[in-house]
């Protein structure tokens, strides 16, 4: 097993009388990429605050790089890459003051900080925009020079809050081919998501969140292996609701779940279970075979669905 | 708080939230340099204007033109401004609007540098303007006595003074239409602190509330300052000012701290 | 059954426009009320009252009346003019570029014009109110010595207008707010202190008065001077007025091509 880089026990963030995290523990290895996965809502946001050395836990303890962020602050952020869920840029700013700005920040020589623009400029490709003003880019790129900030300083750790959220499909693509050559060169990522297709795509391991609690720990596919089936059948009736086809339904599947747009039948051969269903004479308007995906897990998990 | 302030204090940490406002400034140049003329356009209308119709004033038993009684008192009214534009304003755009500061919490800066920084930018903006403001005053012909060269310090204390105050009372500001109430103080506060006319033209108890607005004691004390008349009671005034300014800085540490790392 | 909007007269339209302006000020107008109210007070106060003290013991009369009375119709449409400027650069640009509230009302039925129309009648509205409040201030101070004082709210929409028209042509343009603050610097604040606002027109050197005519905010000036005592030259009148008129004209034909430019094409 590969050394520590991060471990907080019981860790609780509270405001107020509301608790937004209650008592989590993680321990996450060096160059492992690790995702916290939940609703909006389920405490992602706040434990990154926590584990990124900026608020101070309520209670338990965290050790990053086995230093304490609460004594140890400067020291710590000085290591890590944050990217928070929305971009704060320095709209005046040009896209090359951007980050340069930001390695003064860490107090890096002029001459390094100007090589790792460069550097960095290429690996967001943003170096043709160099000189534009921030307010003036698209959202993809803002996202890709928020990611390029964040590894000004060559951090050890580099942790996401919703990387992706907003972005159209292509501009996503764009950005998890460059987290994976960051993932190839040893950093750590800690990546939170509320879409399961990125925790699949990005994450070795990951943890379920739900109202501030961790519900569930473990690879993708094993959380997909252990809380789900191996197929889902997703039918769609011409109906107002579709409770009520739960009771016919049932004969066909171990378990059924009704969203309000569609019913889920969990097994394990899923064209096997259509071809039951249409001999039965059931007429759904449409109906699709997939694999079990983290969203099944979640469903299993807490009775809700990520996005809502 | 002062434990925690002072480690700081000569620490580079807070000297990159200086160069971070200077690189933002810098793509804004010409703004810089217009705030050179604003003062020169007030002082060359009330040169023009009601110089001729107000006549002399007497300030501590010596008659002096209307435009050099203004004059000291607009110095200290164009610290209060240039508090409420960066203090108030630009601070208000980066904590609620921009998040430029999460941005710069997550580097090893933390909440005494960011504050501390930004009482470095107000300090260094205020001995610009100050400067340049006593240059377009000699050139206009306002100024009485060599002393006037003690305007300067003077305008760096009451620029802290109300940039702490204005650091203070951004906390607690919501969204822009608070700024209505900004300017619901900030007007009565320029138009009555005896900026424009002396305090004798007040009935007496109107005089007291007056003594009160830290813009009297900042013109007033500029004007004595200016003029060379030097009295005891300048360091009250000069203490009241400290005192103000040692609050709203205190406050505003507080409250940055609560907003920003919750 | 009723006519579709999209069929009715331009005016019906705009009227929409008007609304939507109407009920955002709703959202925000606590503050600004509170300043309509209590800055004309203010102002007043300290210039007419505190300055006014020491130029009647200086001078005396300034053209035959006191400071105060002096000062008074030219605090009004400064105050106009400011509101022109207020309303015309940063939320116009908000609305067409960051916020772009603008395009949302033209995917109505309503056309860019009707847009514009809108947003300038309410301008004037809120111009007319506060130009009402204003007269009535300057009446509880004393200052107003005809019943051509009762012409001074009309006299601030126009001011308002003459300034907001031409500005909100000018900010459907812009692509960003750089140049606005420099307006402020060197046009709007000049104009404030040196239209013969806060003195007399006499006080300047011979040469430099045929440049203060060059200056919008003087013919408003001088036309609030004359309303407030009910006396001047109707050829030099006439002459000032028309300088706002032309302004206003001017400012919407183009403001109608600019924003039209600027939202569909």
């Amino acid at each position: 097993m590969s050394e520590t880089i991060l471990e907080a026990h019981g860790l609780v963030k509270r405001f107020g009388d509301f608790e937004a995290v209650r008592g989590i523990d993680v321990s996450i290895a060096r160059g492992e990429s690790f995702g916290f996965l939940g609703p909006n809502g389920a405490g992602k946001t706040s434990t990154m605050r926590m584990i990124s050395a900026v608020s101070a836990p309520s209670s338990g303890s965290i050790r990053i790089f086995g230093l304490d962020p609460t004594t140890d602050g400067p020291a710590v952020r000085a290591r890590l890459g944050v990217v928070p869920q929305e971009d704060n840029l320095e709209l005046e700013l040009s896209v090359r003051l951007n980050l340069e700005m930001f390695g003064r920040y860490f107090d890096l020589p002029r001459r390094v900080i100007r090589e790792r623009t460069r550097e960095l400029l290429a690996f967001a490709q943003l170096s043709e925009r160099a000189e534009d003003r921030v307010d003036d880019l698209s959202g993809g790129m803002k996202r890709r020079l928020t990611i390029a900030r964040a590894l000004i300083n060559q951090p050890e750790l580099l942790i996401l809050d919703e990387p992706t959220t907003g972005l159209d499909p292509q501009a996503r693509h764009l950005l998890w081919d460059r987290l994976y050559r960051l993932k190839r060169d040893g950093v750590t990522l800690i990546v939170t998501t509320h879409y399961m297709d990125e925790a699949e795509q990005l994450c070795d391991r990951l943890v379920v969140m739900d109202h501030g609690r961790i519900v569930a720990e473990g690879a993708p596919r094993a959380l997909i292996e252990q809380h789900s089936s191996r197929e889902v059948v997703e039918l769609r009736f011409a109906a107002d609701s579709h409770e009520e086809y739960l009771d016919v339904l049932a004969p066909f599947a171990p378990r059924v779940e009704a969203l309000p747009d569609r019913a889920l039948l969990y097994v394990e051969d899923g064209d096997a279970t259509l071809h039951d269903i249409h001999a039965s004479g059931l007429t759904p308007a449409s109906a699709l075979v997939r694999r079990s995906s983290l969203e099944d897990v979640f469903l299993r998990l807490t009775g809700r669905t990520l996005v809502d | 708080m002062l434990t925690r302030v002072l480690p700081s204090f000569g620490s580079r940490r807070s000297w990159r939230v200086f160069e971070r406002n200077f690189m933002v400034y810098r793509t804004q140049w010409l703004m810089l340099v217009s705030g050179f003329f604003e003062p020169l356009f007030y002082l060359l209308s009330i040169g023009i204007g009601l110089n001729r119709l107000v006549g002399t004033i007497d300030v501590g038993g010596r008659p002096i033109s209307y435009a050099a009684f203004v004059a000291p008192g607009m110095l200290a009214t164009s610290m209060m401004n240039g508090a409420v534009i960066d203090s108030i304003f630009n601070t208000f755009f980066r904590l609620r609007i921009s998040h430029a500061y999460d941005a710069v919490l997550s580097t090893p800066l933390d909440v005494t540098d960011v504050a501390l920084g930004e009482v470095w930018w107000a300090l260094a903006r205020a001995a610009v303007y100050s400067a340049s403001f006593l240059v377009c005053m000699t050139l206009l012909g306002d100024t009485v006595s060599a002393w006037v060269i003690l305007c300067w310090p003077a305008a760096l204390v009451v620029s802290l003074a109300f940039s702490s105050l204005g650091l203070a009372a951004t906390t607690y500001i919501r969204s822009w239409q608070d700024f209505d109430l900004v300017s619901l103080v900030q007007l009565p506060i320029f138009l009555f602190s005896a900026t424009f006319f002396p305090i004798s033209v007040y009935p007496r108890w109107l005089g007291a509330l007056v003594a009160a607005s830290p813009l009297y004691q900042a013109a007033t004390l500029m004007r004595g300052l200016g003029l060379g008349q030097f009295s005891w009671v300048m360091i009250p005034r000069l203490a009241y000012l400290v005192a103000l300014g040692a609050v709203g800085l205190t406050i505003a540490a507080r409250r940055f701290r609560r907003i920003l790392v919750p | 059954m009723e006519t579709p909007l999209e069929n009715r007269a331009g005016w019906a339209r705009w009227q929409r426009a008007w609304w939507y302006h109407a009920m955002q000020y709703g959202q925000t107008w606590r503050g600004s009320v509170a300043g309509s109210v209590l800055f004309p007070i203010f102002y007043l106060a300290a210039m007419g009252v505190g300055v006014g003290h020491l130029v009647s013991a200086h001078t005396g009369l300034v053209q035959g009346q006191t400071y105060l009375h002096f000062i008074a119709p030219s605090l009004l449409v400064t105050t106009a003019m400011q509101l022109g400027e207020g309303e015309s650069l940063w939320p116009v640009l908000a609305a067409v570029k960051w916020v772009r509230t603008y395009h949302a009302a033209v995917s109505t039925p309503l056309e860019p014009e009707d847009v514009l129309a809108g947003k300038l009648t309410w301008v004037a509205t809120r111009s007319l109110a506060g130009g009402i409040v204003y007269t009535i201030v300057i009446g509880a101070f004393g200052a107003l010595h005809s019943w051509w004082a009762l012409t001074l709210p009309l006299l601030s929409v126009l001011t308002t207008l003459a300034f907001a028209a031409p500005l909100v042509a000018y900010a459907t343009t812009a692509e960003s707010d750089a140049s606005f603050p420099t307006l402020y610097r060197f046009a709007f604040v000049p104009m404030f202190l040196f239209s013969a606002t806060f003195f007399p027109v006499a006080s300047y050197p011979g040469y430099l008065r045929p440049l203060v005519q060059l200056v919008p905010l003087y013919h408003a000036v001088a036309l609030g001077r004359a309303a407030a005592v009910g006396a001047g030259a109707p050829a030099a009148l006439a002459a000032h007025l028309l300088v706002l008129v032309a302004l206003t004209v001017a400012g919407v034909l183009v403001g109608r091509r600019t924003i039209r430019r600027r939202l569909v094409d």
